[in-house]
């Protein structure tokens, strides 16, 4: 069986910087992968590779079998690639619901609708209001973004992305800047996610990456230096030594 | 938790839609006031004011919905306004408008023309610029406004650099176009139905996705939205609806310069947007009759009119966050409590 996303020999480079250096990594359906690493290990610019944010130098994503890694970032997201963001990117004058709306709508396919408002449409805002609900800020459904505290941010963007129905999710520090009971309540939330959805995790929080981590990468300065199961990467002596070891113990 | 999460209000609330329904009662029996009151002149003052809001309004729409700073808006307008002339001038001598098509005097048939025209140049100027943002955008739609400026500039039969004067009004049936309350009506008429389409678009599914790609491109992407043909729709739309607006003006002048094609002309129809208020469905009507009506004021004061219009912009960029419409909005807000 083929994987959900294959990462071929990825490499990428800032002139004198690999910040991707021949990376290989697969995502099986409805498994979470869990990548780790020091800050500054290039987690987030292998995400923007797979994005279609950043073009790699060399190597392949295939997404199902389908190679993807010349496609700009809206046609990936079409083929079922979905991600939230380390710093929130949401829209502020809109409401928790309208956000996930658009998001609703983008997936459609059809946008270029110029009359009926599209407040009043319920095949646009029950679907957004279900995914409110699966992360837990139906309540603040009609709240301004803008005054949204940073972990209801944080549940929204995980709303947004799953309104997309993406077949892989890329979730960028979903913890990050989440107090211990918001982060557990992310915890759950993705938990009840597993197995639904392929989900390539990037992640500071080890409670929560070995709390949902089917497999761990460790990324550290663009190579990856360890895969394996959750066990096998807490032993890992170079694991421990380039990470574990440093400031999470 | 419980399922009960109220939906979305209404797209405009009960208040806000008495308030619009009586501005427009105001502006039906407007000619009848000025008339009691002995100032008939005011008619075409007014008339001028509805047919800049709409250009302004137009502007509004790329501008503060999108927020694409466009600076040659002046060629859309422009570009009506010949149309127009261009169009009565042929109708008389029998020739073809622009060489490409045969001449009217039918007042709809030019709008549809300018419509059609105007959509044209703003999917040309769109498809270029649109590559770019920021001050680049800037620059190239004002480079490309001021190509059109200079084309119409050395086109000697339609009068250079002297302008093209009507010698009829385009007309509408039977309609008398030499009354000013028939000009105001059709002016008034032209102004509520930009008003309401750009309303729908504004609450519509590609509004909100216009909106959006103005509060954060990198989310919109995200989600799977390709920026560039959405802001063009958004570009073509306006640039047809004020080259509608130009076939009124001049066809209210009964007169076409470059003058209308003019850098300073998309200037003026960005302060309307500015001082009435950006991203507002009134601002861009507001900011045109502040604009008008200061320079009608301070104009029978001074020539130099626009050494006052300075410090007023100011006050009201620096001190009503949201132009005139915002002051509206804060005043009526205010009352209630």
């Amino acid at each position: 069986m083929t994987a959900l996303l294959e990462v071929k020999g990825l490499r990428k480079r800032f002139g004198g910087l690999v910040a991707t250096d021949n990376v290989t990594l697969d995502v099986q359906a409805g498994e979470v992968h869990a990548l780790i690493g020091p800050n500054g290990a290039g987690k987030s610019t292998l995400i923007n590779q797979l994005m279609g944010l950043l073009r790699q130098d060399a190597g392949e994503i295939v997404l199902a079998g389908d190679r993807i890694d010349q496609l700009p970032e809206p046609e990936r997201v079409r083929r079922g690639l979905g991600r939230t963001f380390q710093i929130t990117q949401l829209l502020p004058e809109f409401t928790a619901l309208e956000n996930v709306a658009l998001a609703v709508q983008a997936r459609e396919g059809h946008s270029f609708r110029f009359l009926r408002a599209a407040a009043h449409e319920e095949r646009l805002n029950a679907p957004a209001l279900q995914r409110l609900k699966e992360v837990g800020l139906a309540a603040k459904a009609q709240v301004k973004v803008a005054s949204l505290s940073q972990g209801e941010r944080k549940q929204l963007e995980l709303a947004i992305a799953l309104a997309g129905e993406p077949r892989l999710l890329l979730l960028d520090e979903p913890m990050a800047g989440l107090g211990p009971a918001e982060s557990g309540e992310m915890v759950e939330t993705l938990r009840k996610l597993k197995g639904s959805v392929g989900i390539l995790l990037v992640e500071h929080d080890m409670d929560a990456v070995f709390a949902l981590a089917d497999r761990i990468s460790v990324l550290v300065y663009g190579k990856i230096i360890a895969s394996g199961d959750p066990a096998a990467i807490r032993d890992d002596e170079a694991v421990r030594t380039a990470y574990l070891g440093e400031g999470d113990a | 938790m419980t399922d009960a999460v109220s939906l979305p209000a209404p797209a405009m609330r009960k208040g806000a839609a008495v308030g619009w329904l009586a501005v427009a009662v105001l502006l039906a029996v407007f000619p009848t006031i000025a008339d009691a009151l002995g100032q008939p002149a005011l008619v075409p003052l007014v008339g001028r004011i509805l047919i800049y809001g709409m250009a302004a309004a137009t502007l509004n729409l790329v501008l503060g919905y999108g927020g694409l700073v466009s600076f040659g808006h002046a060629a859309y307008f422009g570009l009506g306004g010949y149309v127009a002339g261009v169009m009565a001038l042929s109708a008389r001598n029998g020739d073809l408008a622009f060489g490409l098509f045969p001449g009217t005097d039918q007042l709809l048939v030019a709008l549809a023309v300018a419509a059609v025209m105007g959509a044209v140049l703003a999917a040309v100027i769109g498809s270029l610029s649109l590559r770019t943002s920021g001050v680049q955008f800037i620059m190239i739609t004002l480079a490309f406004a001021q190509m059109v400026y200079f084309l119409f500039l050395s086109l000697k039969a339609y009068g250079g650099d002297d302008g093209l004067p009507m010698r009829r009004r385009l007309g509408i049936g039977a309609l008398d176009m030499r009354d000013d309350r028939v000009l105001y009506f059709v002016a008034l008429t032209g102004a509520v139905i930009v008003f309401l389409v750009i309303w729908r678009i504004t609450v519509s599914r590609f509004g909100r996705v216009l909106s959006g790609l103005r509060q954060n491109e990198a989310r919109m992407q995200a989600i799977g939205i390709a920026p560039r043909r959405y802001r063009l729709v958004a570009f073509i739309l306006a640039g047809a609806g004020a080259s509608m607006a130009g076939v009124l003006m001049a066809n209210q002048l009964r007169f076409v310069s470059p003058d209308m094609l003019h850098w300073t002309k998309s200037g003026e129809l960005m302060i309307m947007v500015i001082l009435g208020g950006v991203g507002t469905l009134a601002g861009p009507f507001l900011g045109a009759a502040a604009l008008v009506g200061l320079e009608t004021v301070l104009g029978a004061f001074t020539e130099r009119w626009q050494l006052l219009l300075g410090p007023i912009l100011l006050a009201v960029v620096l001190y009503t966050h949201g132009g005139i419409a915002g002051l509206v909005t804060k005043l009526v807000k205010g009352r209630a409590p």
